[in-house]
């Protein structure tokens, strides 16, 4: 009899402590989801004072208790942020040196990695090793001589500067050439006996088998040029061919900081948005290209 | 591999990246060089016939100019606080994440979020989270319209409103921004970084810790934390690699100006420097550029020192 009481003694302690841990679980999972929440609130907030401070009139804006919610809204801000800002002409600017940029780095980028990955030469690994090494170097040490460049080349103020300069990514050759490799070189031979060309067989075969990593490429490269901001700046600075960013810091800010800022939401709304929708469509390769880089663009 | 017949037309398809990192890449760090060792060098004088004598004069000038060494001061400042604080919090958040199984998709997509934005829209949008509106702010005659909404939050929880980032504010109020500003913007790319080694990290481990009763916070220090640490050494030195050439995030919040109206240039940084005198002084910009990589590749020596050290693989 004893022998089952004690039985039963112990059962109950077994259940006691497992309440316990029960309890002690909820607790933990409490107080995760309130860091994870309040780290998120605070993450979006930005995004919210845009988003409502973009349509508030002026003195709503100005009140000294801020309104949660804007009590009128006001859309006319928008177009007013597209007409001071000339967005349009720089919309069009920043499409035009993203579209052929992209473009031509792809080009340029899957004819050197198909070299590094499918053929064979000379110093092909002393030359990628050396290409490697200058991914190391800041790119503010090239801006200095490529001012003198492009000036010299009387390059100043046109589409050409601002798209020529950065054709070649190295980063983009290594991790397209990686994903080459990766590609059996059964496929190439086979091809090579059936008198497939190269490039004929990189269009037919490479390219698609290697989609996922072009794509990231893309997005990256419209990315950058979207944000592109400093080289922009210094080499084309008139407004015919001026880009997004450049015009958005210069268009919206007075020397007071006292600018129309709902206004200025608007407006920097606008140039987010774009963003937000490649985002929301693409972001498994965004991730998939950042998570392998750790570069903006 | 195939032993091609033509090797001519691997170089071929080679030719249009050799030739334009030729010139856009491999000369500029010929010429950058040769301009930081030529005393005084300024491109336009050299075409009206002007030669420069060789030496290290650009570089003594380069660090005896008060303006660089705030420039040095305002980087070096900004990487010690912005690389450990976003790296802590990025680690606190992944783990969190990877902790929890609702909302976990969505939850990781906002922390995301702040990655594809722009650095200088984004930073329009915080300048005017902490901007003051008025006159005289300080002054006899202070008229503030509106101090702010983070001025707001701070007054409804009993605090007395600061000027952040307006005319008359001070180094530190400047600083806090910046710090706010960059961890924000630096987060997203390490939460994605780590939280992708926590979900590679065997599960068996945490078995083991279990079935022996290992409390949280070993397993945490004992287990996780090793086996992420090259994930954290990876985020360590791409932080400090980005910490100091930062420079956008600074246009973002306080304009071209760098620094709050009246006190220009009091927030520029090392980039910001070699850009101000790029287009007349290119010798100064030039030794300003190598000092840069110097530091960077010190820094990220030292980094890849200690974390072969500690890193568990």
């Amino acid at each position: 009899m004893s022998e089952l009481q004690n039985k039963t003694m112990q059962e109950k302690d077994l259940k006691k402590v497992s309440a316990h841990q029960k309890v002690g679980k909820i607790v933990v999972k409490v107080l995760l989801y309130t860091f994870l929440i309040v780290m998120a609130l605070i993450v979006i907030f930005p995004f919210y004072f845009m988003l409502i401070s973009s349509v508030k009139t002026l003195p709503e804006y100005q009140r000294s208790v801020p309104t949660l919610w804007p009590e009128f809204i006001r859309l006319r801000n928008y177009i007013d942020a597209f007409n001071t800002g000339n967005l349009g002409q720089l919309f069009v600017n920043t499409m035009i040196v993203g579209i052929v940029s992209t473009i031509l780095s792809l080009v340029i980028t899957v004819l050197s990695a198909f070299a590094f990955a499918r053929l064979e030469f000379k110093g092909k690994n002393a030359l990628f090793a050396a290409l490697l090494g200058t991914m190391m170097i800041p790119g503010e040490l090239f801006t200095i001589t490529n001012y003198a460049t492009v000036n010299s080349l009387g390059w100043m103020n046109t589409y050409t500067v601002l798209i020529v300069p950065f054709l070649v990514s190295v980063f983009y050759i290594y991790l397209l050439r990686q994903n080459f490799m990766q590609i059996p070189n059964e496929l190439y031979l086979a091809a090579k006996v059936d008198g497939t060309s190269d490039i004929k067989y990189l269009w037919k075969v490479m390219i698609p088998l290697a989609l996922p990593t072009l794509i990231s490429i893309t997005i990256l490269k419209m990315m950058g040029a979207w944000n592109s901001y400093v080289w922009p700046r210094l080499v084309a600075n008139e407004e015919e061919y001026q880009l997004i960013t450049n015009g958005l810091r210069n268009a919206f800010t007075d020397a007071e900081g006292n600018a129309n800022i709902p206004v200025q939401m608007a407006a920097v709304a606008i140039v987010s948005f774009p963003l937000f929708l490649v985002f929301i469509f693409l972001r498994k390769y965004i991730m998939k290209g950042v998570s392998r880089s750790g570069i903006k663009g | 591999m195939v032993e091609s017949k033509h090797k001519w037309k691997a170089w071929l398809y080679l030719a249009p990246a050799i030739i334009l990192l030729i010139v856009f890449t491999v000369w500029p760090i010929i010429n950058t060089v040769r301009m930081a060792f030529l005393e005084g060098y300024n491109q336009t004088a050299v075409v009206g016939g002007a030669t420069y004598s060789f030496g290290i004069g650009n570089f003594t000038k380069v660090l005896e100019y008060k303006g660089f060494l705030t420039c040095l001061g305002n980087t070096m400042l900004l990487c010690v606080l912005t690389v450990p604080l976003s790296t802590i919090l990025a680690l606190l958040i992944a783990v969190c994440l990877n902790a929890i199984k609702p909302l976990q998709r969505l939850l990781q997509t906002i922390f995301f979020l702040p990655y594809v934005t722009n650095s200088i829209a984004i930073g329009m949008v915080f300048a005017a989270m902490f901007n003051m509106v008025g006159t005289a702010f300080g002054g006899e005659n202070e008229l503030i319209i509106t101090s702010g909404i983070i001025n707001n939050i701070i007054e409804f929880f009993g605090g007395v409103p600061i000027n952040w980032i307006n005319s008359g504010s001070s180094y530190a109020a400047n600083m806090v921004v910046m710090v706010v500003y960059i961890v924000w913007n630096a987060l997203p790319f390490k939460i994605l970084i780590l939280l992708g080694g926590l979900q590679s990290i065997n599960k068996q481990y945490y078995d083991a810790a279990k079935v022996d009763g290992t409390p949280g916070w070993r397993v945490f220090s004992r287990i996780t934390v090793p086996l992420l640490s090259p994930m954290l050494a990876y985020v360590v030195i791409t932080g400090f690699i980005g910490g100091f050439k930062e420079y956008s995030s600074i246009v973002g919040i306080f304009g071209e100006d760098m620094g709050p109206a009246g006190e220009p240039g009091k927030l520029n940084t090392m980039v910001g420097f070699i850009y101000d005198s790029l287009v007349t002084q290119q010798g100064r910009a030039s030794a300003a550029a190598l000092i840069l990589f110097g530091i960077i590749f010190v820094v990220t020596m030292l980094n890849m020192y200690v974390s072969k050290k500690k890193t568990h693989y």
